[in-house]
């Protein structure tokens, strides 16, 4: 760590992770509620913990975007950050605004669009510190040097703050509100999230292989140039039947299918600067979350989120639980994964310590994905026999659901495999540091600092 | 062919090409929304009612359990086309009498049965919320659901 100010990232990690584990506990209720109906139903109903658990997931994926980049943009712009102080004021706000959501939505206060629920008041907390972070950002890159890193990073953050604007545009219409919602939901986690994603790889793997920067660059921009071309067009595939016209069936399915080009290059990418690169970087667990980031992403995002994409596919599979298992994985692998790398990566050096915990870090890497793996599969099994009952058969809903309590048993049992590496990923991280260094040459531990 | 493109090309592609795609992208949203007011959804049955019971959709939070048109939580039956299911084309009255008599008996605390809740409607606004139902059935979906379980 060179710069000061990068401990500001620190509190974000933190309270990233605090949040993380109350997603994945709600994701358990949730999951307790689908074998045990009864569970809960009067004093906490589905759809409060349904919200509660997604909810957090947005708020702390944020939080840790903004940690990470407040992490990298000093070494990045060789500069301090412009204000630690609003940095830390923005914190604040954001936590509370997703905290003052949480409660809120315990005692029913909440508006209802899906991930939209929060209160208007919070909405506008929640956009006011995401503009501070901006600012604060953009402050720091303008004094200092902007690389192509730090580049692509503020504009994905700045174009998802943009977008966002549109969650307070609701119209009566509801196939107009459907189509602007997708403006914040697709072109967030299809479309510029796309870059923060590929930029915050792109920063691990110089720091982690010692590849040249011209090289890992290029591959930067190559990658998110295949992401906004192939995601922007790509939003067609929420558009076959919402009302919206009917060419969006070519265009969507046709630009959604590309979508797992940026995908599978960036599992290239992650691997090839790895074979290619030098340095045999000790902080073995962080390399694993890389890695495994780029691999999971693609299958969750990529292979999963292309088995349904065509409009001939999606018209029978459209709203089951198909889409559950595959939001789940791609969620996991491209942005839960993603930040757990950048906290894997940088904790140590933010707690001044060489790598920690290794091989109970790596644990948790095998437990969390092995996890929600199997919980996909679970949900994937269930959405296909939910789709050929409910929707070639005609069976009613209620009647097809009762076919696959054996799969919502075991995703439960998947939860639980998910939870517990969940803990002991935060407790690898921020609990007692015990040295856990792979067997090698000792100068492999010593080339620590970067 | 990775190695004959030097970084600046690829940065240049990079922002022609996100420029080029997000303006079509844009003309294309402008023209669906165009499609949207004045081809695939009743302009004129667009009542105050109706936005009321998209309000009251919303207060609630229907969609963290039922799907409408496909998109929202997997927990609970889709509803864009509860209207058609329950009849209402063939008998309004029937289906809206049986739609309200069924919210209102909830929860029905039936065992090993998902329970939705009770819920403090008024009978107006439990009138807005099946009006809204109603115009949402008429939405051209293209032919979505493939069958009236929806």
């Amino acid at each position: 760590m060179k710069y000061a100010s990068q401990r500001v990232a620190y509190p974000f990690f933190i309270a990233a992770m605090a949040l993380f584990l109350g997603q994945v506990l709600f994701g358990l209720v949730a999951g307790a509620i689908y074998f045990w109906p009864n569970f809960m139903a009067e004093i906490m109903p589905f759809h409060i913990v349904r919200m509660s658990h997604t909810n957090l997931l947005l708020v702390w994926l944020l939080i840790g975007f903004f940690g990470a980049t407040y992490y990298l943009l000093p070494e990045e712009a060789e500069t301090e950050i412009y204000s630690p102080k609003l940095a830390y004021l923005q914190l604040a706000i954001f936590v509370f605004a997703g905290a003052a959501a949480l409660v809120s939505y315990q005692f029913g206060i909440h508006e209802g669009r899906e991930f939209l629920e929060q209160p208007t008041w919070i909405k506008l907390l929640l956009t006011i510190s995401f503009l501070m972070f901006l600012f604060n950002a953009s402050m720091t890159l303008k004094k200092g040097r902007r690389t192509a890193i730090s580049v692509v990073l503020l504009m994905g953050l700045w174009l998802a703050a943009i977008f966002w604007l549109f969650a307070f545009y609701n119209p009566s219409n509801l196939s107009l509100d459907k189509m602007y919602w997708w403006y914040v939901v697709h072109l967030w986690v299809e479309g510029v999230w796309g870059l923060i994603m590929a930029s915050l790889l792109a920063y691990l793997l110089i720091r982690m292989t010692g590849v040249d920067r011209e090289i890992i660059e290029k591959w930067l921009y190559v990658i998110v140039g295949l992401v906004l071309f192939s995601g922007l067009l790509g939003t067609g595939h929420h558009y076959y039947w919402i009302g919206t016209p009917g060419y969006w069936k070519p265009i969507g399915s046709f630009f959604s299918a590309l979508e797992v080009l940026p995908l599978f290059t960036m599992v290239i990418f992650a691997f090839y600067m790895f074979w290619r690169g030098s340095r045999n970087h000790p902080n073995k667990s962080a390399v694993l979350w890389t890695l495994g980031c780029t691999v999971t992403a693609f299958f969750g995002a990529g292979v999963w989120g292309f088995m349904h994409t065509l409009s001939a596919v999606n018209y029978y599979s459209h709203g089951t639980q198909i889409t559950a298992a595959h939001g789940h994985l791609a969620f996991y692998g491209a942005y839960v994964m993603l930040n757990l790398s950048i906290m894997a990566y940088a904790l140590p050096q933010l707690r001044g310590k060489q790598p920690y915990n290794q091989i109970l870090n790596m644990w948790s890497f095998w437990l969390m994905t092995g996890g929600m793996a199997f919980m996909t599969f679970t949900l994937t099994f269930a959405g296909i026999i939910q789709t050929h009952m409910q929707r070639v058969i005609g069976e009613q809903y209620m009647a097809t659901q009762d076919y696959l309590q054996l799969f919502f048993g075991m995703r439960l049992g998947a939860g639980v495999v998910v939870c517990i590496g969940a803990l002991l990923y935060v407790y690898a991280m921020l609990g007692p540091a015990r040295e856990q260094l792979p067997a090698g040459p000792a100068h492999v531990a010593v080339g620590a600092t970067s | 062919m990775i190695e004959s493109l030097s970084r600046n090309a690829a940065r240049n592609i990079f922002f022609g090409g996100s420029l080029f795609f997000f303006a079509i992208f844009i003309g294309l949203t402008a023209h669906s929304h165009f499609y949207i007011v004045n081809e695939s959804t009743d302009k004129e049955g667009l009542t105050a009612s109706v936005a009321r019971g998209k309000q009251v959709w919303e207060e609630h939070s229907c969609i963290n359990c039922h799907t409408i048109l496909g998109e929202g939580a997997y927990f609970a039956p889709e509803l864009g086309n509860v209207w058609k299911r329950y009849g209402g084309e063939q008998s309004p009255e029937g289906a809206r009498m049986a739609l309200k008599t069924w919210i209102r008996m909830q929860p029905t605390g039936i065992e090993g049965r998902r329970q939705m809740p009770a819920f403090d409607i008024s009978d107006e606004d439990l009138d807005a919320l099946i009006d809204f139902l109603e115009w949402t059935s008429r939405i051209d979906t293209q032919g979505w659901p493939p069958t009236i379980a929806g």
